[in-house]
């Protein structure tokens, strides 16, 4: 036992080694892209691809590496869970960086991610008027609405047997075709700002909802509702006690999912008009103008935008079903 | 009997696309309707309230055309033109069927590639699994003008840019589900193997795979919707090229909503057909093994 754990020691300190050579060839990666005039691979040929490939290599050996500790319980798991996902963003952000300035890729084809960076920080204003349009306004609205309509509707919809074999295949129905064509429409009735698009966004959130929380509310374990009926429990004890904790899980499911549908409906809505502000006018308008990285940078706010909406709501998801397997058992 | 047909669900089904189509009547009548008041009075015409209802399903550019226009139109669009012609609606729906399938194909077999990556190497599980949870929070579809214009400028037009949007919107149902199935495998089962020391890939194939069969088709359902929605989104910002994408956006210039709405109900016609294609599949797969879908 004793010699085991010496024996892990020595490996340990002699893969240490190998993983700061890995850290050192990274970096010289990164300043050698940082630091030379664009379009090195052309003027010094081949070479220099070798060591990005090294580069690569060496940050495939560090995940490698750093994946062995991450299935412990300790805080270096916990670390590593974390630090290999962005070594892996990091490593492609760095071969994306390399390829687009080594070859002096057209801007027009792919601008440089530090290109995108420095648009984005120059035209926050911009973004932030387009965010405020589009996110704030037409998502926001239309998200709460189709979110509240769906959960409402399978309220009623649970009570009865009839409307439940009526609108189950109507909303399986649904989730086949793409509810996106609507937008040209809701352009046409709701006019170019954004109460069209939240329109549109009601509509491609009402079903996911109304099929989830129906899903939910039926899935109470039959257990559980007579331990209720004994209880003497009214309709609304009964509902916010025993069929409301259960619908949990699969309502963030449909919350989870709206939250991204919301946001393409929103965009792809302004492609079919908008007034002067808005993501998908950004978009439609800029790659006209063939500003690439201005795009780039919309997207940009649109992944974040759209992330940290699902990031936001699962950190909710874990506060309130705390309970549920899939969040206590950890993985 | 009366409760029993209230019970039968195909009944209920029958009465709710009555309801739809009686809401969606009397919603024509009255968008319609006032539209057609508005014109009449700026023209300064005397109406009576029985010539509005007459005339009101009859427009050539209502805000809502009724069903029956609808049908006629594709009536007309589909049978009485030749499949070749531009106006044919036949013809914009095999060009977006064709890079809804090429990109659906494509996507299922990269999510397959990368799920079978993630199950067998753990380094790939840690590193690219949140990117691919992540990478769907993004509204991909953003990009789909981006992604045109850019394969457009290296003289990549046509089918290919809008089937790299579809593959990427059908590749995650397929990872995730298959992620999920190759571990769904039978605890007993995969013991019994190992007692057998069977290789890495001999468990892949002969229990593996078997096990994630049902999970795959639940997700390729998802993924072909998914792959149409991004093939019709595609077609937006390439112009005049054709697909059901580009009836829509050039009937919304023109204001041609009988136009959008043929072209919306024959992706809805697409979308289910395509999904029920998958399905006939699923069964006919799954029933060979003895489960029942």
């Amino acid at each position: 036992m004793n010699q085991a754990s010496v024996m892990t020691n020595n490996s340990l300190s002699k893969h240490v080694l190998k993983m700061w050579v890995a850290v050192l060839l990274i970096l010289a990666q990164f300043s050698l892209v940082m630091t030379n005039p664009v379009g090195f691979y052309q003027e010094h040929g081949g070479w220099l691809l070798l060591f990005l490939l090294l580069a690569l290599f060496a940050s495939g050996y560090l995940m490698q590496m750093l994946t062995t500790y991450i299935d412990g319980q300790d805080a270096i798991a916990k670390i590593c869970s974390f630090v290999v996902p962005s070594l892996f963003a990091a490593a492609m952000l760095l071969v994306w960086e390399s390829i687009v300035k080594g070859f002096d890729v057209p801007l027009v084809l792919l601008p440089a991610p530090s290109g995108i960076g420095v648009a984005f920080i120059n035209n926050l204003p911009t973004l932030w008027a387009d965010f405020q349009q589009t996110y704030l306004k037409s998502v926001v609205v239309g998200y709460v609405l189709g979110c509240s309509l769906g959960f409402i509707a399978a309220q009623c919809v649970v009570q009865s047997r009839f409307l439940q074999n009526g609108l189950l295949p109507l909303g399986n129905f649904m989730s086949s075709i793409p509810i996106v064509g609507i937008a040209p429409v809701m352009v046409m009735w709701f006019g170019f700002d954004w109460p069209s698009k939240a329109a549109v966004v009601v509509i491609m959130t009402f079903f996911p909802m109304l099929i989830n929380t129906l899903a939910g509310l039926k899935s109470v374990d039959p257990l559980h509702a007579d331990l209720m009926h004994t209880y003497a429990a009214k309709k609304g004890q009964f509902f916010l006690k025993n069929q409301l904790p259960q619908a949990m899980p699969f309502i963030f499911n449909a919350l989870k999912i709206n939250s991204t549908l919301a946001l393409i409906g929103a965009i792809v809505a302004e492609f079919f008009g908008t007034p002067i502000v808005g993501m998908g006018f950004r978009i439609s308008t800029e790659v006209g103008r063939m500003n690439m990285d201005m795009v780039w940078a919309t997207i940009l706010m649109a992944a974040l935008a759209g992330s940290m909406s699902y990031g936001l709501l699962a950190l909710v998801e874990k506060k309130i079903t705390f309970w549920h397997p899939s969040i206590r058992g950890g993985r | 009997m009366h409760k029993r047909l209230m019970d039968k669900p195909w009944f209920a089904v029958i009465c709710m696309i009555g309801a739809v189509l009686v809401v969606w009547y009397i919603a024509a009548l009255l968008l319609n309707g006032n539209q057609l008041i508005n014109t009449l009075e700026r023209k300064k015409v005397a109406w009576s309230y029985s010539h509005i209802v007459t005339e009101a399903y009859g427009i050539k550019r209502p805000p809502l055309p009724v069903p029956h226009q609808i049908a006629a139109e594709l009536y007309k669009t589909v049978f009485d033109t030749k499949v070749t012609s531009k106006r044919s609606l036949l013809y914009h729906t095999q060009i977006t069927l064709n890079s809804t399938l090429l990109g659906f194909t494509l996507g299922v077999f990269l999510g397959i590639l990368i799920a079978v990556g993630i199950v067998h190497n753990r380094t790939l599980e840690a590193s690219l699994m949140p990117w691919v949870i992540a990478s769907q929070t993004i509204p991909i579809l953003a990009i789909a003008p981006i992604i045109v214009v850019v394969l457009g400028a290296i003289n990549l037009t046509g089918l290919v840019p809008k089937s790299l949007i579809s593959m990427y919107l059908s590749f995650f149902p397929v990872t995730i589900g298959m992620v999920k199935g190759l571990r769904a495998a039978d605890k007993l089962h995969s013991e019994l193997l190992m007692t057998y020391n069977a290789s890495a890939r001999q468990v892949f194939w002969k229990l593996r795979w078997f096990a994630a069969q049902p999970y795959l088709f639940a997700s390729l359902k998802i993924a072909i919707a998914a792959a149409l929605v991004g093939a019709i989104v595609a077609e937006l910002p390439t112009g005049a090229q054709g697909g059901l994408g580009s009836r829509l956006l050039s009937g919304s210039y023109y204001g041609q909503t009988v136009q959008i709405w043929s072209a919306l109900v024959m992706s809805a016609l697409l979308g289910c057909l395509l999904v029920w294609l998958v399905t006939l599949m699923e069964s006919w797969v799954l029933k060979r093994r003895g489960l029942t879908v």
